[in-house]
């Protein structure tokens, strides 16, 4: 994902939609043709990883089970409870407003995937560069949706290390093994 | 904080998910490593390879994903960019010019009838007129009005192996690129003559210039000296330096 956002911003910096341009210390690949080549690498991989990701969560029950969004009643309930720092981190249990985030983000990547490809093959992939309101209009939902991908990144990390707990869940993929029962903070 | 206690017997079957996780983590790593070394890691040897492998691999993958049927879009006179970027690997003022009289095409490799051709003798064929946005790697894009002659009508006058695997294109301004046949034989690869309904101006590849609606515009290449029809892989001015060969869109 890393080689994605700083290859992309390497090759955004050949031609930039906006007034501005990504630092050379934060891009990848050296110049554009480095950088398409890391970018289409990686690419492949994260096709890969989230091929194994979505028959896993259709498979698993873990999309209908642990992301289906909440009522709007409990994400606004959890958003108090988040501001007030007194949020509860069940192990394995997401509360709403990290369902609507994580729903929320797993659209983003399917736009950031889509768009990704309509931009890369406008012509063998015509009808998808149309529905996005053809070339150019693709190409800054490209750039919005990692734009949003990179927030939502910073926002995880940030919340993550408040509640250094859940960190070696992230990480290893399982609750510490004593964390089994409800732990605030 | 107190240190964990362990249950062993609770986390057996966690311990093989974790395993599970650190093949994955490890496998991972390799990424991360050339992250974390950064540019350092650009100029190694194996990245470097390991990069064209898989850029090769994305090549294969365009050409599968390439159909001779499908067609870019062609947009209505009133689409056209104006002014035209000039883009070229030098300045504009650089420009090199020959009298469009004097010019001939070299053709050479596996064809019947290697004999060179002028501009006159391009315009006694059948011309195709062409609308279509020009792309480049850069991710910016134009749309401009090409004619000139179908490619594949060329290839098939001068008796050209239509098996074989490449048409490589040289230049007079020392550029070069080269598409696989597939493409070469596509409806809308011409040869173009004309810009805008007028002569191709120098800025845009006078005399003759191969216009490619389904590849980036360093597939497109200006100013045309030779035509080449072979199966050693050709390469080319920006392919050898990195840019991904086949060029798709």
């Amino acid at each position: 994902m890393l080689v994605m956002i700083g290859s992309g911003w390497q090759i955004y910096n050949a031609s930039p939609i906006l007034p501005f341009e990504f630092p050379t210390a934060v891009t990848l690949g050296g110049w554009l043709g480095g950088g398409i080549a890391w970018h289409f690498a990686a690419m492949w991989v994260l096709m890969g990883a989230g091929l194994v990701y979505v028959v896993y969560g259709a498979a698993s029950g873990h999309f209908r089970n642990d992301l289906r969004p909440a009522g709007p009643r409990s994400v606004v309930r959890d958003i108090g409870q988040a501001l007030r720092l007194k949020l509860s981190h069940k192990a394995g249990h997401y509360n709403a407003v990290q369902r609507a985030l994580y729903t929320g983000v797993l659209v983003v990547a399917v736009l950031t995937v889509t768009t990704g490809l309509s931009i890369w093959k406008p012509v063998q992939l015509g009808w998808l560069t149309w529905l996005f309101g053809g070339y150019d209009i693709a190409r800054c939902i490209h750039f919005a949706m990692m734009s949003l991908i990179v927030g939502f990144l910073l926002l995880h990390v940030a919340l993550a290390l408040m509640v250094p707990a859940t960190l070696w869940g992230m990480v290893f993929g399982r609750r510490m093994p004593d964390s089994d029962k409800e732990s605030a903070s | 904080m107190s240190p964990p206690k362990i249950d062993r017997a609770g986390v057996a079957p966690e311990l093989r998910k974790l395993e599970r996780r650190l093949f994955l983590r490890n496998s991972l790593s390799i990424g991360g490593l050339s992250l974390l070394s950064g540019c350092a890691l650009d100029d190694n040897a194996s990245v470097e390879q390991a990069l064209s492998l898989m850029s090769r691999f994305t090549d294969r993958m365009q050409a599968l994903l390439f159909s001779r049927q499908r067609l870019a879009r062609e947009f209505d006179p009133s689409r056209i960019t104006h002014p035209f970027p000039f883009n070229a690997y030098y300045d504009e003022s650089d420009v090199r010019l020959v009298e469009t009289s004097s010019w001939r095409l070299e053709v050479s490799g596996l064809v019947s009838d290697k004999s060179p051709w002028s501009v006159a003798r391009f315009r006694t064929l059948p011309q195709k007129r062409q609308i279509t946005r020009h792309i480049c790697v850069e991710g910016w894009s134009a749309i401009g009005d090409w004619s000139g002659v179908p490619l594949s009508v060329f290839l098939q006058h001068v008796g050209a192996d239509l098996r074989a695997k490449y048409v490589n294109f040289r230049c007079f301004d020392d550029y070069s690129t080269s598409i696989d046949m597939a493409t070469a034989l596509h409806p809308q690869t011409i040869m173009a003559l004309d810009f805008g309904g007028n002569p191709l101006p120098p800025a845009y590849g006078a005399p003759m210039k191969i216009r490619i609606p389904t590849k980036l515009g360093y597939k497109n290449p200006k100013y045309l000296a030779s035509i080449e029809v072979t199966n050693h892989f050709p390469g080319g001015y920006w392919e050898d330096q990195g840019y991904d060969w086949f060029g798709g869109s």
